[in-house]
């Protein structure tokens, strides 16, 4: 297993764009922030500044004027405006005077179309003036509107009528606040950029034990129990890693018992057939005197002869399998492989358990595998004596060929019988180790291993062996039952696989 | 009817077999060690050796070995089932055949048998002797040269060879040659035929590693040349 898995993003990247992303988010927000209020500030502080200085001269340059009332000289007044305009303060503005329809200003134009009606009404009902910021053209103005009045009493006071407006360009606090800007971009970028390093750090950090821990619970996954992660320092991902450690520990030791006590339970089965081998084989070698002898014994003792003699046969097969399956489990079963013809090799085992008469064939010639004769010949042998003892007449074995969905060439062997075929319950056990697909069904059908060694025979080949029950040829016909349909997977040059 | 010595130390084992064989009429000679077989060989001549393979002291390899050194005494080993790698050892060491342990007496005889099995007549106006290269192969006297030394073959290494040479150049496979040499069946041990060939070519070929007399044909099986 190597790469990734497909359908699995890397995760790691993920979480560390989130964990950069969540750190600048909040560097932007408070550099932001920070920046936005001193800005405001500034900028607050620079505009109030020259605005104080602009309403307050100019309210002082008005007090000080000496119109005589009512104004009818347009050019008079154009004087006085001017010499007010010289004064302004803290940059030199523009008057326009306004007097019923008479209008006179210290520039060249006698309105300004920077005067909002809004600072006019203002203005005229406000004696000490009123100011507005106007922009016009991307020009930033500041215009105040000062009404002249008389002193009537104590505090009291009475428009003359005549209103003064300045119009002041304000060029240079906004040069200024623009520059204020432009500072408070230069520190905040460069403090966002600085911030993504150890945004990156900390997701190192935090990355690192993670991937860590994906790697070790991967390695356990493939079996390895004696993983373990370095743990450093004691933050809770130090925390988390110990938690596993000491859950791999415990994993590994229930591990390890299971595995010594499945390695005695097996060692056990194999010592016991192997211990059994011997007297059996001294047992066996005698059984033909017993048979040869039995007629000439009093009928019990015969019987009590023959019984020994036959139950003696039957125990040799049972411990034999019992010692190939042990051979099975303990992986020590070797793949002897040759290169056969499969139809030949099929037609000498029928020849050899004299079924060649019991058995319709249908073997096409020239199919060559490369397999291992003897287990393939217990593997026939097994399914063909299975159906012979099952499903009576009728048994048929197929040959063929297919490919398989990766390329690689398949024999494919069916062995069909038209007996009663297999009870649907029983299907998911019938590889099992002695499992009776019928209860009545005896001992003396075999040992009981048989499938499962034929099953074990077949994945030594890398192949598969599948049971079922044949559709109904015949729907109505209650004669013609299921049967059972035994078919084996091999691939045709088992032998080369890489092991 | 042939004499067996049988060298099994397992007393039920032995005593079975012995008592099998010679109810069928063999004469049998047993012994319960390597050292008290090898002892009993020059007594008692026998025309087949049936050696257990996993003896005390000498064990069976050993006794193959030996007995191997100087003489062509068909052997056949009892083995166990399983025991895979003595097979291959035993096998290398010159044993002809070998049974599996337990077997029935009519199994054991009939190997015993197909081991002692005098080899076909020539007949057919077959010359008794026939040239191969520096080969001379005696089919009636059952004895091989090579430019004119005599070879110690021992009996299925013979077999081996007067069955490939009666039809040169005629490729036989593993299975066929386990049936037609050996009389075993058609799924037998291939591992029988590879370790004779073996045997035999470090007899007969003056390049063990490249045959000219028994050539291997990968996927098919072996042929006596093309010289």
């Amino acid at each position: 297993m190597k790469g990734l898995r497909p359908g699995r993003p890397a995760t790691p990247f993920k979480l560390r764009t989130r964990l950069v992303l969540a750190f600048l988010l909040v560097a932007v927000v408070s550099a932001g922030t920070t920046a936005t209020l001193t800005f405001r500030e500034a900028r607050n502080s620079v505009l109030r500044t020259a605005q104080d200085t602009a309403v307050s001269s100019f309210r002082e340059q008005v007090q000080q004027i000496g119109v005589g009332l009512p104004v009818e000289d347009a050019d008079a007044l154009s004087e006085v405006l001017r010499d007010i305009a010289r004064k302004g303060k803290p940059h030199t503005w523009i008057v326009f005077a306004e007097y019923g329809t008479l209008r006179a200003s210290s520039g060249t134009s006698p309105t300004s179309t920077v005067i909002t009606p809004e600072l006019r009404r203002k203005t005229v009902g406000y004696p000490h003036g009123s100011f507005e910021r106007v922009v016009k053209d991307g020009v930033p103005y500041l215009t105040i509107g000062m009404p002249t009045v008389f002193k009537v009493g104590v505090g009291g006071v009475l428009s003359t009528g005549l209103v003064l407006y300045a119009v002041m360009r304000m060029d240079q606090e906004q040069t200024q606040v623009d520059a204020l800007i432009t500072a408070a971009r230069d520190g905040a970028v460069p403090g966002l950029a600085i911030a993504l390093l150890p945004a990156l750090l900390a997701a190192r950090s935090v990355l690192r034990p993670v991937r860590e821990l994906r790697r070790a619970a991967r390695s356990m996954g493939s079996g390895r129990f004696d993983t373990r992660i370095p743990v450093r320092g004691s933050d809770e991902l130090a925390d988390l890693a110990r938690t596993f450690n000491e859950s791999a520990g415990e994993i590994e030791r229930s591990v390890d018992e299971l595995q010594r006590a499945e390695a005695r339970a097996r060692r056990f089965a194999a010592d016991v057939s192997h211990e059994l081998r011997t007297p059996l084989a001294g047992m066996l070698a005698v059984t033909e005197v017993l048979d040869e002898d039995a007629g000439r014994l009093d009928p019990d003792t015969a019987q009590a002869v023959r019984l020994i003699s036959a139950e003696t046969g039957k125990l040799a097969v049972l411990v034999d399998d019992l010692l190939e399956i042990s051979r099975f489990d303990a992986r020590a079963a070797e793949l002897n492989t040759d290169e056969v013809d499969a139809a030949e090799t099929i037609a000498k085992t029928l020849q050899n358990r004299r079924w060649t008469d019991q058995v319709r064939t249908e073997l096409p010639a020239g199919i060559r595998a490369r397999l291992d004769p003897r287990r393939f010949d217990i593997v026939v042998a097994n399914l063909v004596g299975n159906a012979l003892r099952h499903g009576g007449v009728g048994v048929t074995v197929r040959l063929r060929t297919r490919d398989r969905e990766d390329g690689t060439g398949l024999l494919v062997m069916e062995v069909a019988d038209r007996g009663p075929g297999i009870r649907p319950e029983a299907l998911p056990h019938i590889f099992d180790r002695f499992y009776k697909a019928e209860a009545a069904r005896t001992r003396s059908t075999g040992s009981g291993l048989g499938l499962a060694i034929t099953q074990e025979n077949v994945r030594l080949h890398g192949g598969t062996i599948h049971a079922a029950n044949a559709p109904r040829e015949h729907a109505g016909d209650p004669a013609a039952a299921t049967g059972a349909v035994f078919t084996v997977e091999i691939p045709l040059n088992a032998g080369e696989e890489p092991a | 009817m042939p004499r067996v010595l049988l060298i099994e130390d397992d007393p039920a084992v032995r005593e079975g077999v012995e008592l099998g064989l010679r109810r069928r009429g063999h004469e049998v000679r047993t012994a319960a060690t390597g050292e008290a077989g090898l002892a009993a060989l020059g007594e008692f001549r026998p025309d087949l050796l049936l050696l257990d393979l996993m003896l005390p002291g000498v064990n069976g390899v050993q006794v193959c070995r030996q007995v191997r050194e100087n003489s062509q005494l068909p052997i056949i080993m009892l083995t166990a089932r399983g025991d895979d790698f003595d097979v291959v050892v035993g096998l290398e060491a010159g044993a002809d055949d070998y049974i599996v342990k337990p077997a029935r007496t009519e199994v054991i005889e009939a190997r015993i048998r197909a081991v002692l099995r005098r080899i076909d007549e020539p007949g057919n106006g077959r010359p008794a002797v026939e040239f191969h290269g520096e080969l001379a192969i005696d089919r009636t006297g059952l004895t091989v040269t090579k430019s004119g030394q005599r070879l110690a073959l021992a009996p299925s290494e013979m077999r081996l060879l007067l069955h490939l040479s009666a039809a040169p150049e005629q490729v036989f496979s593993r299975q066929q040659l386990l049936e037609h040499v050996w009389e075993h069946s058609y799924h037998g041990d291939a591992r029988l035929v590879d370790a004779c060939v073996r045997r035999l070519r470090n007899k007969i070929e003056s390049e063990p590693g490249n045959p000219r007399y028994i050539q291997t044909l990968r996927g098919f099986g072996y042929r006596f040349g093309p010289l």
